[in-house]
């Protein structure tokens, strides 16, 4: 299958797609935030906001706690580069590239987690009441969501018989639009847990201070400057992370393979008009609802977990 | 002293040699085949940590009695390992009655604390319950060919009726899970486990807690020659149940070392569901699949007797440095401690199942386990296994959830007490034996293939079958095929470091690495002190809301105006209230008539023996 050019070859796509998604993911968030503002008649900063915020946060001096120890300050580069790589095993450009051979979905849910996980243990070094209340919550949510993910990604990985991301991507790409009920219930699941995941509203609000309703940004008070950019970056490329996968497992189509010259512009064109599909969609999902109180978010991301087990049941009733 | 232990166990860990061969020595047998290596290993390799931990930590004991404590310590060892030598019924009582005494003598060490009294009681009592039922099974597996016949060999020999093949799994069942703390037999090992010195609560939770999981292989896969496809079900739920349940009330724990007993029920939890799983595929003759389950299970035996061990024996250290299990009263130790706090953030990284430690890789292996069944001729079985897998994910999650509760509250954050300012880092032994057991976590994590090639003469012992070529190369681990699923640890850390130096490079040479040190930000409210961070409860709340109907939960709240506030919330489990008391309650009331009977006069006796005389020459 492969001949002697396509390693090489595929690594060049590998590293375009590194280089690409990583410049790309503050835009994607910009677009986001922009179309909010349209929806709610504000002009709105433009899509370049973010890469402006970024360029001030790393001119600026940081400023630790007094009792900050050496996990404060690696934290931040541990969740940029475990978000970072979560991009490179996901086919976004193309399928087929070396990297995801190293880790499939099953490794993917555990990076997000040992991303997680630093970030928690980051928020309560300091030791104020504020980061141990967003490390609590976030947990919270994380566990609900995690497994309600994991089922989503198994129901993919039934109807592939893989848990390789390429292969799953290429199954499902190659059945012609065809649609499958369990991944209707798998898709709707995954919508939720994209929400609750990337700190998105009905869950969290990622423009508030607001005591009462902090999660994601409870647990990131005590950073600033570089820190604080590179995990607002890493938050970025997250949120492009999920939306990949979603486009990956439920509007595959028209991808390219590794070497593909002639398909790369094409599959360039449709994945940029996905992108900011998926982002209006989600602008207007986020300007529709309202944050809810925090104990109801079990029961919102428990709706996800009953859904893609659902999902994962009604493709054994049918079969495929 | 105890580096006698050491060198023994150095000497245990090298025999991955597959030897089937008998030593037959004339009353008892011994027999060392693949599974007991593998699982010599296990013991080998967590002791061999432990005891260089704990001839530091021993030596710093105030206990007067340190002699007898090394006795039963090495008692402790030795019964192990004839435990998974014995080739005998008679031997494998024996050690295994050796075994809990020696770790009820080992958990009474406070003998004078009546909690710990208590504790050690409850333990005996299950211990000897599971051992009857251990017993009762051998019997069963004899098949009355009278005495002679309780080796292992003549019981390979025997042919059993399914009935009574279930019968002989379903005691096994009950006495091993007694031993591992499988679910409604679970209570005495969050009593138990904490209360014992520190390494000796590593060799119980790490060690002992296998042997139990080697009993139920050997007697499933080994000795019984069939096995039914409801065996797995029931193993598979079981172990689901518990998984779930351990994890659930060790997220509520306030006292470091009982949480950590609950983690390792959630552990138990997960390898009876791998072993189900494995009964389950092997009934169907899927070969491949059992042996992956089977994989998993092992893998991930060994896993958790590392991490497992290496955070008890940390655990020790603290316990050592401060004098305090609770939790609520530690705090900001990744200051004083520097050595025990990277070491311990290796074993709960482990524990916690994230990449590229070995947590993960066994866990990964079990839900790609859980991924093939579909293959599965059974369709109700079909449709359990989702749910199942659903389960295992649910368990892995909150495992994180709890160990970031574990890790935050007693490393992190500010000092609770004023007296943790002289918390002095464990000693060069306690370091040692720390190093070893995370060296162990982050090898087996990287080097997945190699431990799975090893794995695989177990499952050729038990199960006929083999993952075979279980990889592309060496730096891929792919059970199945690498176009089913593939894992590379080591090209996963090498590229997150890369990426993770590239950054760190990149952000000091474009923009600068100017840093300031100053006050945490008090959102305008200057009073803030170290009691506001979480404790331990409170870092629990979630978990006891949404899981109420689980917990017996006690609390007490102050109202707005009480001038002394005092706080209390206490969770307990249900099952002790619903089956334990009323099993104690009902034992007190027969034993009350049975003592009807006793009226300590010899007239009476004579009367009772004369009675039963007639009645036996009646029915004779």
């Amino acid at each position: 299958m492969m001949n002697n050019s396509e390693p090489i070859l595929a690594g060049v796509f590998q590293l375009t797609q590194l280089l690409l998604v990583v410049l790309a993911a503050p835009l994607l968030t910009g677009w986001v935030n922009q179309c909010q503002a349209w929806l709610q008649n504000r002009s709105g900063a433009g899509m370049l906001q973010p890469y402006r915020v970024l360029h001030k946060l790393f001119h600026k001096d940081a400023v630790i706690a007094h009792n900050a120890s050496w996990l404060f300050r690696i934290t931040p580069y541990i969740v940029f580069g475990c978000m970072w790589l979560a991009t490179a095993i996901i086919p976004i450009i193309a399928v087929d590239l070396p990297f995801s051979r190293a880790a499939d979905v099953i490794a993917l849910v555990g990076v997000f987690a040992l991303a997680r996980m630093f970030i928690a243990l980051a928020a309560m070094d300091i030791g104020t009441a504020f980061g141990t209340l967003g490390a609590r919550r976030e947990m919270l949510v994380s566990f609900l969501a995690e497994p309600a993910l994991l089922m989503v990604l198994f129901t993919a990985s039934m109807i592939s018989h893989s848990t390789q991301l390429p292969r799953i991507v290429e199954a499902l790409a190659h059945h012609q639009f065809a649609l499958y009920p369990s991944l209707a219930f798998a898709a709707l699941a995954f919508v939720i847990v994209l929400l609750a995941e990337n700190a998105r509203i009905p869950v969290d609000n990622p423009s508030t201070h607001l005591e009462l309703t902090m999660i994601h940004e409870a647990m990131i008070l005590e950073y600033s400057a570089r820190h604080l950019a590179l995990i607002e970056w890493a938050s970025s490329l997250k949120l492009f992370a999920y939306i990949s996968i979603g486009i990956a497992l439920f509007l595959p189509h028209g991808i390219a393979e590794v070497g593909n010259w002639a398909g790369l512009p094409f599959a360039i064109v449709l994945l940029l008009l996905k992108l900011l599909a998926a982002g209006v969609g989600l602008a207007v999902l986020e300007v529709v609802t309202a944050k809810m109180r925090i104990f109801r978010a079990p029961e919102f991301l428990g709706t996800a977990f009953l859904l893609a087990v659902l999902g994962l049941l009604i493709h054994f009733l049918l079969g495929t | 002293m105890l580096a006698v232990i050491g060198l023994w166990s150095l000497d245990a860990s090298p025999q991955m040699v597959v030897l089937p061969l008998g030593l037959p020595d004339l009353p008892l047998h011994l027999r060392l085949d693949s599974l007991s290596s593998f699982f010599l290993i296990l013991l080998g390799g967590a002791s061999f940590g432990v005891s260089l931990f704990g001839s530091g930590y021993f030596r710093h004991m105030e206990s007067k009695t340190l002699g007898l404590l090394c006795l039963e310590y090495h008692l402790f060892l030795i019964s192990m390992t004839l435990v998974l030598l014995a080739d005998d019924a008679y031997m494998f009582m024996v050690a295994w009655e050796t075994m809990a005494l020696s770790s009820y003598f080992l958990v009474t060490t406070d003998h004078h604390v009546p909690d710990i009294r208590k504790a050690g009681f409850l333990y005996l009592l299950i211990a000897h319950v599971g051992a009857i039922a251990i017993l009762l099974g051998f019997g069963v597996m004899q098949g009355g060919h009278g005495i002679g016949a309780y080796t292992f060999d003549a019981m390979r020999e025997a042919h059993l009726s399914p009935f009574w093949a279930s019968a002989a799994f379903l005691l096994a069942l009950f006495g091993f899970g007694a031993k591992a703390g499988a679910l409604p037999l679970h209570v005495w090992l969050p009593e138990a486990h904490p209360a014992a010195p520190s390494p000796v609560s590593a060799l119980m939770s790490g060690v002992m807690l296998k042997t139990a999981i080697y009993g139920i292989l050997r007697v499933t896969f080994d000795l019984l020659h069939t096995q039914l496809w409801w065996w797995g079900v029931l193993t598979l739920a079981l172990g689901l149940m518990t998984a779930v349940f351990g994890v659930m009330f060790a997220a509520v724990q306030g006292d470091m070392k009982r949480l950590l007993a609950y983690s390792s029920i959630e552990n138990i939890g997960l390898l009876l569901a791998g072993i189900g799983l494995t009964i389950i595929f092997h009934v169907y003759g899927k070969g491949t699949l059992a042996a992956l389950s089977l994989t998993a299970t092992l893998y991930h035996s060994l896993n958790h007797a590392m991490f497992k061990s290496l955070l008890f024996i940390g655990t020790g250290s603290i316990l050592h440095a401060t004098g305090q299990r609770n939790m609520g009263r530690l705090g900001g130790l990744i200051h004083q401690m520097p050595w025990t706090s990277v070491l311990m953030l290796v074993g709960v990284l482990a524990i916690a199942g994230v990449p590229p430690l070995n947590g993960f890789v066994s866990e990964w292996l079990l839900l790609q386990a859980f991924l093939l069944s579909p293959g599965l001729p059974d369709s109700y079985i079909n449709m359990l296994v989702p749910v199942a897998a659903a389960a295992i994910a649910l368990a892995a999650a909150l495992a994180a959830y709890v160990m970031v509760k574990f890790y935050g509250v007693i490393f992190l954050g500010q000092r609770r007490e004023q007296v943790l300012e002289h918390a002095h880092d464990a000693g060069h032994w306690e370091r040692a034996g720390m190093a070893w057991l995370a060296l162990a976590c982050v090898a087996l994590g990287l080097a997945p293939v190699f431990v799975v090639r090893h794995v695989d003469y177990v499952s050729h012992l038990l199960i006929s079958a083999q993952l075979g070529n279980a990889a592309a190369d060496w730096m891929f681990l792919a059970p199945v095929d690498t176009e089913r699923a593939s894992y590379s640890p080591l090209y996963f850390l090498l590229a997150v470091s890369g990426v993770m130096l590239l950054t760190v490079l990149l952000v000091r040479h474009l923009y600068h690495g100017r840093l300031r040190r100053g006050p945490a930000w008090d959102c305008g409210f200057p009073a803030q002190n170290a009691r506001m961070q979480d404790t331990a409860e409170g870092f629990g709340q979630p978990i006891r809301r949404i899981f109420e109907p689980f917990f017996k939960i006690e609390s007490e709240m102050p109202t707005p105006f009480d001038t002394h506030p005092k706080y209390h919330g206490h969770s307990d489990d249900r099952l002790w209230f619903m089956l334990y008391l009323p099993i104690s309650r009902l034992t007190e009331r027969l034993s009350g008539w049975a003592s009807l009977l006793q009226h300590g006069r010899i007239h009476l006796y004579l009367t009772y023996t004369f009675v039963t005389l007639i009645v036996l020459l009646i029915f004779v």
